[in-house]
């Protein structure tokens, strides 16, 4: 079994301001797109990060070899309950997803 | 056609000397760079103060004012101090003066306030929270975001040195080329493409880079020594912290890149054209805004016994549920909230880590937020006899955790919490803003 972690090049989370995150998977290869888009659906991403599917906007670049994740944060940043900044600790667990 | 350099993401990162100076020598017609950020949360402009130090933003902002006295064109800075304040323009305005004076250097300086008293007929983004007058009446400070046309207007001043308030970190870049009547596609996209200094490059720690812009794309060309833009290195930067990769809002519209086509020009610089800018029907700033939410005090104790990393859930579960009720009996009925995060298990992720691991060992970080600083420090207190001694099970031997520090609680001070995600329709650019040319 790999991990998105595994195949992708390079998988990163940051802020995109302080109500949102974005997660970039770069891919690296084209197999490896097609393999990581395949297996990494909307919903299963929805489902990891516990927001509702409807509030994540996915974008497919094949020319990239990207597959790029958006969502508001399910706790704005610097709320005393937030526990992450910069939004860094997401890379990590979704790299950690099972691909096959 | 309008030559930009930009000397790198932001000022109080550091910057190539010898990249500045070749870029420097390529007779720009602006410097620009970004001076702030949401990024480092929302203490910076509930309290209207720079992240960087004093000593480290002079240093680097004296090496720009060199470099603009030698270029001999105007140096500007958005979002000065991190926050774009009245406060943080003021404080770069004040190492300015120092910086010119130590260095013999004239100049005039010229600066843009971003502040807000009051704010009217707000439209909330996606994702905004919930305002009330109440609210926003406890902001500490609110700043409405300035775009290009109010740059424009700072550099049509004949100012040297333009020291602006909260402004998107693009408007710093495109304002002149659009001014020029260079393509408006490509001044936005150039601009988004530059604004992070080298990050759009190879080798992204090198931070400066040029920017070209003409009446049908722009050219990116890295300056420092190993640097090189790709098409694959350009390209990607517009995923960077963009929630939408191919489309941007600015006041007064948005940039679509959808049609984007890159091109290497050869091994380091290149070439981009195709970019669409989609004026709006009205033109609206965002704004951002941070107020108190509470005042805490946090209490941190490391756990090595095996058996207590082993069932440490368990454990800070009794202490929250011991302490919850010890502060009703000590304190009475005081407004608090009391979280314990067990670093090394689950403290980035909370309830979303999903692969729990029995580490060596663990950190148990108490937070406690209150209404005010004592009761805050009161209630980390009641927690404190608790870290260092409470036992899993009853009848076992007193044991004993270790604490990093004496004393155990640190006073946080103010928590601070961003209060706006929301836009205000201006009838006119300037009427949120004001333009000073200083004696």
């Amino acid at each position: 079994m790999s991990t998105v972690g595994q195949v992708a090049q390079k998988v990163r989370s940051k802020n995109a301001g302080p109500f949102w995150l974005t997660i970039d998977i770069f891919c690296g290869s084209d197999s490896a797109f097609r393999q990581i888009g395949n297996a990494v659906s909307t919903a299963r991403v929805a489902d990891l990060f516990q927001v509702a599917p409807d509030t994540v906007k996915r974008f497919d670049i094949a020319d990239l070899h990207v597959i790029k994740f958006s969502m508001p944060r399910p706790v704005v940043q610097g709320d005393i309950r937030d526990r992450d900044m910069h939004g860094a600790g997401w890379a990590p667990l979704l790299s950690e997803l099972a691909v096959n | 056609m309008t030559r930009i350099l930009v000397p790198s993401g932001a000022l109080g990162l550091g910057y190539d000397q010898d990249a500045l100076d070749k870029g420097v020598a390529m007779q720009p017609d602006l410097i620009a760079i970004d001076g702030g950020s949401t990024d480092s949360g929302p203490s910076y402009l509930g309290r209207g103060v720079s992240k960087y130090t004093r000593a480290s933003t002079k240093a680097e902002w004296a090496g720009l004012i060199r470099a603009r006295a030698t270029a001999g064109c105007p140096l500007v800075i958005g979002t000065a101090g991190t926050c774009g304040t009245d406060s943080t323009v003021d404080w770069l305005v004040d190492i300015t003066r120092e910086i010119l004076a130590e260095e013999g250097l004239t100049a005039t300086i010229a600066t843009l306030k971003s502040e807000q008293d009051s704010v009217t007929d707000l439209r909330a983004l996606p994702g905004a929270p919930h305002v009330t007058d109440e609210i926003l009446q406890s902001c500490t400070h609110i700043v409405a975001l300035a775009g290009a046309e109010q740059i424009n207007a700072a550099l049509q001043t004949g100012a040297d040195i333009i020291i602006a308030g909260r402004t998107t970190d693009t408007a710093i870049i495109a304002a002149l080329p659009l001014h020029n009547g260079d393509h408006a596609g490509a001044a936005w996209h150039g601009a988004k493409v530059g604004e992070c200094g080298a990050l759009c490059a190879t080798n992204p720690q090198s931070g400066v880079i040029l920017v070209d812009f003409d009446d049908s794309g722009f050219t990116i060309t890295p300056l420092a020594e190993g640097a090189h833009a790709t098409p694959h290195t350009v390209s990607a930067h517009m995923l960077y912290e963009n929630s939408d990769p191919f489309i941007l809002h600015e006041p007064g519209g948005h940039l679509d890149v959808t049609q984007a086509r890159y091109r290497a020009l050869d091994q380091t610089r290149v070439r981009v054209e195709g970019a669409k800018w989609v004026p709006a029907d009205s033109y609206t700033v965002k704004l951002e805004g941070a107020r108190v939410v509470g005042y805490q005090t946090i209490i941190m104790a490391t756990i090595r016994d095996a058996h207590y990393v082993a069932n440490i859930q368990d454990w800070c579960d009794d202490i929250a549920a011991r302490h919850a009720a010890k502060v009703r009996d000590r304190l009475g009925d005081i407004a608090h909230t009391t979280e314990l995060r067990i670093i090394g298990q689950n403290a980035t992720l909370g309830a979303l880590e999903r692969t729990p691991v029995t580490p060596k060992e663990v950190g148990v970080l108490g937070i406690v937020t209150a209404a005010d600083q004592d009761s805050a420090r009161a209630i980390a207190m009641l927690l404190n006899p608790y870290l260092l001694h409470h036992p899993l099970t009853k009848g076992e031997e007193q044991p004993t955790f270790s604490f990093p520090f004496s004393p155990a609680e640190t006073d946080r001070g103010p928590a601070y919490g961003f209060a706006l995600h929301h836009v205000m329709e201006l009838a006119d650019p300037m009427d949120a803003f004001r333009l000073e040319v200083l004696a």
